[in-house]
């Protein structure tokens, strides 16, 4: 018997045909915590993937389309999950608590998701990286624990041509919206990639950090840049 | 600065030092702390040193940025902070910490009843002895808290160091304030998740029994509060947190209005010293449940039907006091609810906090609960209902909570008890058994 890795509570596996025929899926969360997970579903919005239903674009792409320095960075962003409470618990005990386990939640879900977002065939996966002190006191840098998910279950690389500058190490987390969006470029390329290329990171809220990212690989000479984040 | 007050008795990861890596170091160099293995290998199965969890479902692997390794992490005690393998538990190992002399450190100048003067007296003659444990069995409503007073007051003249753990967090918050102007002059603080009273330095530590993770042999004397209640008796963590912060001469001693059948049997085999405290501080019995049969109870509230003998009880009483109806399950709270019009509330409530304080300001006039109310809450002046008692969550001690709720106010001793069953279970006859016997004792006195 598995136990739910959010809650603890002991999952009731359902007999049904499949599972009694064939060794069952193993579930990560038990059908409360599983219910409680908010799904994107469509409709969304064309470039940035959070749900929306008026027109093609939200009122966040709609700005990135006025700003001349982003405007065609970033060909598309797709996520699994809205910002819920429910899913800001489960993050913050992956990254903030350090229960690593917790990415298999994400497992089926990535499995299943990404072939219909993007050309996979001929990307590569960047994760977005920690500073040092970060990655030192979290012990591991979770976009690239994503990273490694996407990457087993599509067999394509993962290149982390991406590194911080020093100095920069503040959590986005406690910064506004306008900090965000004021803030320098963050990273800088310690290597040029030629392919297409999947930045991969947990959380997209203003999408700062992803045009920072992907700004310096399209200019760098990389043909198309998409995004993949767990949260939109 | 003091380090002896700030780290002697605690075991703590090297994050949750609050010094720098450079003083860190200096201490670990003069042997001042030392470094304990965190998750050790028994059998081959990995045992974490800081929760005592040896479930190897509850150990992940991670690949660890900071040693490069993939190793284990403990996760069943990560809310509190993550143990990583390769990350050593810090302990002191230097001089011991002094506390300030204090000839009189008592502020409280109330008086205790004769019942709470006798348990008084008996908590003081125990703590002279170490390794003594006393179990208080106090009524709901008995005041065990000014029964504590005079025992921490000589303790705090004998320089010694003291935890009240209880499991409630909310209790927590409650005790700090009066124990603080009781013992203004003693250094204390109040530990329960995200507590802004943590100053790590406390002669008198007021903690949630989760919180003593991060103690080792710190504490004297050792009060754990409502030793029965749900996570302490359930989760096998906690006592052993408990045992471990107490230093090994420590004094223990146990508050309880209704201990469990492990505890029952150690008193009644003479293993475990008692000291009733039979009667309420104001004076008067505990009000006895009624029970009303109703056929087909089960039945009536699936199909969202009115109980009868609910609606007779109600229709019948006069409503000078406010009425608190426990049902069994979120469901059925919620069905009853609508049913009469009531606000409902649950543990996952988010206005849980909101609704209680609306009840005890009697904005609210009728509340249906789940056994989150069970314990711990004083309304002035209520009926209690139990509806559907036959289940299995109220248990006879639940039975003797929910029960303990009414009558507690001196304006209004008494109070109305129902217990509306389809069929009388050992609890009911248990729990009221128990409440007659303190009855029975509290007139004797």
């Amino acid at each position: 018997m598995s136990k739910c890795l959010k809650c603890q509570a002991e999952i009731e596996q359902q007999v049904t045909w499949s599972t009694f025929l064939l060794p069952p899926e193993p579930a990560n969360l038990c059908d409360d915590c599983e219910s409680q997970l908010s799904v994107i579903q469509a409709p969304i919005c064309r470039r940035c993937g959070k749900p929306h239903t008026e027109g093609e674009l939200c009122g966040d792409c709609k700005g990135w389309k006025d700003d001349d320095i982003h405007c065609e960075v970033l060909a598309c962003n797709r996520s699994l999950f809205t910002y819920s409470a429910f899913i800001q618990a489960i993050i913050a005990q992956w990254k903030y608590r350090g229960d690593y386990q917790l990415k298999e939640i994400f497992f089926p879900f990535i499995k299943s998701s990404l072939q219909s977002f993007y050309p996979l065939k001929e990307l590569t996966i960047v994760p977005i990286p920690l500073s040092e002190e970060r990655l030192y006191e979290r012990g591991f840098n979770q976009a690239l624990a994503i990273a490694e998910i996407v990457a087993e279950n599509y067999h394509i690389p993962i290149e982390q041509v991406l590194s911080r500058k020093e100095n920069h190490g503040e959590k986005q987390s406690k910064k506004s919206r306008n900090q965000r969006l004021a803030a320098k470029n963050p990273f800088f390329l310690s290597k040029t990639l030629e392919t297409n290329v999947l930045i991969v990171d947990d959380i997209y809220t203003t999408g700062m950090t992803i045009h920072h990212a992907a700004r310096l690989l399209k200019e760098a000479g990389c043909p198309s840049v998409y995004s993949f984040t767990l949260v939109r | 600065m003091n380090f002896a007050q700030l780290l002697a008795g605690k075991l703590l990861l090297s994050s949750e030092v609050p010094l720098q890596q450079a003083t860190i170091s200096y201490l670990l160099r003069t042997n001042q702390l030392t470094q304990l293995p965190s998750i050790t290998k028994k059998y081959g199965k990995p045992e974490c040193r800081r929760c005592g969890n040896k479930d190897a479902q509850l150990f992940a692997k991670i690949p660890c940025a900071r040693c490069d390794t993939t190793h284990v992490y403990c996760r069943n005690c990560v809310q509190t902070g993550r143990v990583l393998a390769c990350d050593p538990l810090l302990v002191w190992h230097g001089i011991e910490p002094t506390y300030q002399k204090q000839k009189e450190p008592c502020r409280w100048n109330g008086t205790l009843t004769p019942a709470q003067d006798k348990a008084a007296t008996a908590i003081i003659e125990v703590i002279d002895h170490p390794k003594a444990e006393l179990i208080i069995w106090a009524v709901c409503g008995a005041g065990k808290t000014e029964m504590l007073f005079p025992a921490i007051t000589k303790a705090i003249q004998q320089a010694k160091r003291i935890c009240i753990a209880t499991p409630r967090a909310d209790v927590v918050r409650e005790l700090l304030p009066r124990f603080k102007r009781a013992f203004p002059d003693t250094e204390m603080e109040a530990l329960y998740a995200n507590s802004p009273d943590k100053t790590g330095r406390g002669q008198l530590v007021i903690s949630t029994t989760h919180q003593l993770i991060r103690y080792q042999a710190a504490f004297d004397l050792m009060i754990i509060d409502e030793i029965d209640a749900f996570p302490y008796h359930h989760d096998k963590t906690l006592p052993l947190l408990t045992k471990r912060a107490s230093k090994a001469s420590a004094t223990s001693i146990y508050l309880t209005a209704t201990p469990r059948k492990e505890h029952r049997a150690k008193i009644r085999r003479k293993q475990l010293a008692v000291q009733f405290v039979p009667i309420r501080f104001h004076g008067h019995p505990l009000p006895v449940p009624q029970l009303k049969i109703e056929f087909q109870l089960r039945k009536k509230l699936q199909q969202n039907n009115q109980s009868t003998a609910l609606t007779q009880f109600i229709q019948s009483r006069s409503s000078k006091r406010q009425l608190l109806i426990f049902a069994p399950t979120i469901e059925l709270v919620e069905k009853v609810s609508k049913q009469y019009n009531a606000i409902s509330v649950h543990a996952a409530d988010p206005d849980r906090k909101e609704k209680v304080n609306q009840f005890r300001q009697k904005k609210i006039d009728t509340l249906v609960t789940t056994t989150i109310l069970e314990r711990g809450v004083t309304f002035p002046s209520v009926d209690v209902v139990i509806l559907g008692a036959g289940h299995h969550v109220f248990d006879e001690a639940a039975i003797v909570q929910i029960a303990g709720r009414a009558g507690r106010s001196p304006d209004d001793p008494t109070g109305e008890v129902l217990l509306i069953h389809q069929g009388k279970t050992n609890a009911m006859e248990d729990a009221i058994a128990q409440i007659k016997m303190m009855n029975r004792k509290g007139k004797n006195q």
